[in-house]
């Protein structure tokens, strides 16, 4: 690592922590109730909405009904997206003369975009066309980000509320993430984008003639638009196959740096969100602080990994070392001149800490520790920092789980934020960390047992086996990121691969609302002297560990046989 | 009944942000950008006597020895295909990319007039992430400089030069990595032979 190179972490960090307050405070007030900033430009936009939608934003639901409009509106939202990419050969706005998606490819799509996993099985330059895009990726990278919003804040109200039987109004929170939230930031940061150099037109291909006099291809699309909220909204589906590797979806070490501050931003804030709604800002900063030192440590790892290089390539008088500056040092298989080793090293475990899965460098190619980072930071669920609301609802199971692990430890019952945690809310946790982990290890598992989808690996040895824990990881945890040289286009992974994006979102949506419908009805209690305090260092500290605990017991096994067997095969 | 009356919202709630997010929004940032960046949003193409060559942004294949060379690129069965932008997935120990690394290094110092034990620029002989890299890096160009001299009957001295010109720093002299834009060197390069 260069000192320039350490000096972008160094100011990405000081960014990150210095927005933190005040994005997080707006978000409190957009989901708190009562005034909050710009009304006078949003409130008319929501009131239109909820008119076309005949909703009735004031009335609060019960967390069953809560959960109901949600998968009500996200199987309309697998269907309309399925529909859309079925018939787009027929609809305006495609330039490049795509035709319909093929079935397989449609559901997978469908659902991957709408459980903010946006794993995708196709290469959007000869697959999507431009009304799908904008119409269709675009509309659910809004959407479902929103949904993430809506989840967490659900919780917050939980643990935060006495003795209510409501944890607020699906479609209130939905309308206000979008037109409040994520609409604003993403306009903004498009133009920024599109300022740098990422295209943005309805266009298709221009044709060009070479220097070389041979015949090329140079791609448009409404890009920019579709990037931002891509990073915003932690969704991370790339216009193009190549993602933000793509020079057109991320131009330079500027926009580099500026994606990962932004898929990083709302997750992070929404820490100090939960501060300010549990008026408790040390519980806020608590959650902050695990997620912190779970990001650093992987960022830290990742970055040494992958500028260090690949001792493989040494004996072949490569020269992975920066010559004085006028080279990258480290390992540059799968990654951009302008973004160099370093910048894979902070956006390759920022990406896979949130559920973006938006590549910077190609995952398949990194070093065996700089690979196994991405793939063990899905492993944790997601919770450094996770994605928009996923990430924090995440960590607050991880938070019961810490306070009932500590009150065993002193022999009282868990409190939390003046809650008693009882046996109704630890079954729903317990639940909660199952599910994913049985989809992923089960089909994983299974994928390489049966020839014919373990034959679907590119690399051999312990690299294949990781190619396919990896693909199921990311379905699972609702990531996205891939090591992309598996071959995913039999029905046999379109399918299973979309039921654990599924399970990855819903399984985990529901028993999360229900802990919160189940904590919002709770009186609190004064804190006494057998409380444990939840608002230290020491609980930080606690917490991190339980979360490194719980996976890594659930997971070490997949680790040791896949990046750990190779690392020590260098 | 609750959930048909849920069911029937969703769907006008799935249209109405079909609308908002979808049209009005990618419109409006459609519109903006054509108007404040048409440059940027329109591809940044380079034009040679009116006719584009290329974008500054999308790298291209060149094979004559009077131009810089690119990175190898994955993307499409030749390479630098910008509608099948891709990486190899060769992960770091699979025997394929140590063979192709290793006969990539032969060929390059065969090409550049360099002696076997010249150790080469990683970047020079491992394929990019998008396959579509405008860039190299400067020891990757420098080593390039003495074939294109030779090629072009110009002073190595003038090819360097042009080099330096064509190199873009960090931006903000921090972020991200030093490179040579190949397209707009070779753009300059043949200005340079024809004034």
């Amino acid at each position: 690592m260069t000192g320039a190179n350490w000096l972008q972490l160094i100011v990405l960090v000081v960014f990150l922590v210095a927005i933190t307050p005040p994005l997080g405070s707006y978000l409190a007030a957009v989901f708190g109730g009562g005034k909050a900033p710009g009304d006078r430009v949003f409130a008319p936009v929501e009131r239109l909405l909820y008119r076309v939608g005949g909703i009735d934003a004031e009335r609060e639901q019960r967390w069953n009904v809560y959960a109901y409009s949600l998968l009500a509106f996200s199987l309309v939202s697998v269907l309309g997206l399925y529909l859309m990419q079925r018939v787009q050969g027929w609809l305006p706005i495609n330039p490049t003369n795509v035709h319909a998606v093929h079935p397989a490819v449609a559901w997978n799509t469908a659902v991957s975009f709408t459980t903010n996993t946006d794993w995708q099985s196709y290469s959007g330059e000869s697959t999507m066309s431009h009304f799908t895009q904008l119409a269709g990726l675009t509309v659910q990278n809004f959407v479902c980000a929103a949904v993430g919003l809506a989840v967490a804040v659900a919780l917050v109200r939980g643990l935060t509320r006495r003795a209510s039987s409501t944890i607020g109004n699906f479609w209130s929170d939905l309308t206000r993430g979008v037109v409040r939230v994520l609409i604003p930031l993403a306009l903004v940061f498009a133009l920024v984008f599109v300022a740098r150099g990422m295209v943005q037109s309805l266009n298709g291909f221009h044709t060009i003639r070479t220097l070389e006099n041979a015949a090329g291809r140079v791609p448009a699309g409404p890009v920019a638009s579709q990037e931002a909220v891509k990073e915003i909204g932690t969704n991370g589906g790339g216009f193009w196959n190549a993602n933000s590797m793509h020079p057109f979806e991320n131009p330079d070490g500027f926009t580099n740096l500026l994606e990962i501050l932004l898929l990083l931003a709302i997750p992070f804030a929404l820490t100090y969100a939960f501060g300010k709604m549990a008026k408790d800002q040390k519980q806020g900063w608590v959650v902050f602080s695990a997620m912190f030192a779970l990001w650093l440590a992987a960022v830290l790892v990742t970055s040494f990994a992958e500028t260090g290089g690949n001792k493989k390539l040494d004996p072949l008088r490569v020269s992975q070392t920066s010559q004085q500056g006028t080279s990258i040092a480290g390992n540059m298989e799968g990654k951009e001149v302008r973004f160099g080793t370093a910048g894979c090293g902070i956006f390759a475990p920022s990406t896979t800490g949130t559920s973006t899965g938006a590549v910077d460098c190609a995952h398949d190619s990194l070093t065996p520790l700089g690979g196994g980072v991405p793939l063990a930071n899905m492993m944790l669920g997601e919770v450094s920092p996770g994605g928009v609301g996923a990430g924090l609802y995440g960590m607050l199971i991880f938070v019961l789980t810490a306070v009932f692990i500590a009150g065993l430890m002193v022999g009282r019952t868990p409190e939390y934020l003046g809650k008693r945690i009882q046996a109704g809310e630890v079954k729903l946790v317990v639940l909660y960390i199952l599910f994913v982990p049985l989809v992923v290890l089960g089909f994983a598992g299974a994928s390489v047992i049966m020839h014919t989808s373990a034959s679907a690996r590119l690399n051999p040895g312990a690299h294949g086996l990781s190619e396919i824990v990896y693909a199921f990881t990311s379905a699972g945890n609702n990531n996205g990121s891939a090591f992309a040289g598996i071959t995913v286009t039999s029905n046999w992974y379109q399918t299973t691969l979309g039921l654990c994006m599924l399970v990855g979102r819903f399984f985990l949506m529901v028993p999360a609302l229900a802990i919160a419908g189940s904590l919002a009805r709770k009186k609190t209690v004064a804190a006494s002297a057998g409380t444990f305090p939840t608002g230290t260092p020491l609980f930080a500290a606690l917490l991190t560990g339980v979360v490194v605990i719980v996976v890594g017991l659930t997971y070490f096994p997949a680790l040791a046989l896949g990046p750990i067997v190779e690392h020590l095969s260098l | 009944m609750m959930m048909r009356r849920q069911l029937v919202a969703a769907v006008k709630m799935f249209l109405a942000f079909t609308v908002l997010c979808g049209f009005a929004y990618t419109f409006a940032v459609t519109g903006i950008a054509q108007l404040a960046f048409h440059d940027q949003a329109n591809g940044s193409l380079v034009k040679v006597n009116g006719r584009v060559v290329g974008s500054k942004l999308i790298g291209q294949n060149f094979t004559q020895a009077k131009y810089f060379h690119p990175r190898p690129s994955a993307a499409g069965a030749n390479g630098y295909d910008a509608s099948a932008s891709a990486s190899s997935n060769l992960g770091p120990t699979n025997p394929a990319l140590l063979k192709l690394v290793r006969d990539r290094a032969v060929a390059y110092r065969k090409e550049n007039g360099l002696t076997p034990n010249t150790a080469v620029p990683a970047d020079a002989v491992t394929a990019s992430g998008s396959g579509l890299d405008p860039q190299i890096s400067v020891a990757n160009a420098r080593l390039q400089v003495r074939r294109v001299a030779q090629a072009r009957h110009l002073s190595v001295s003038a090819v360097t030069t042009l080099v330096a010109r064509h190199t873009q720093g960090r931006t903000l002299g921090f972020l991200g990595e030093k490179g040579v834009n190949v397209l707009e060197l070779n753009v300059a390069l043949d200005r340079l032979s024809t004034s």
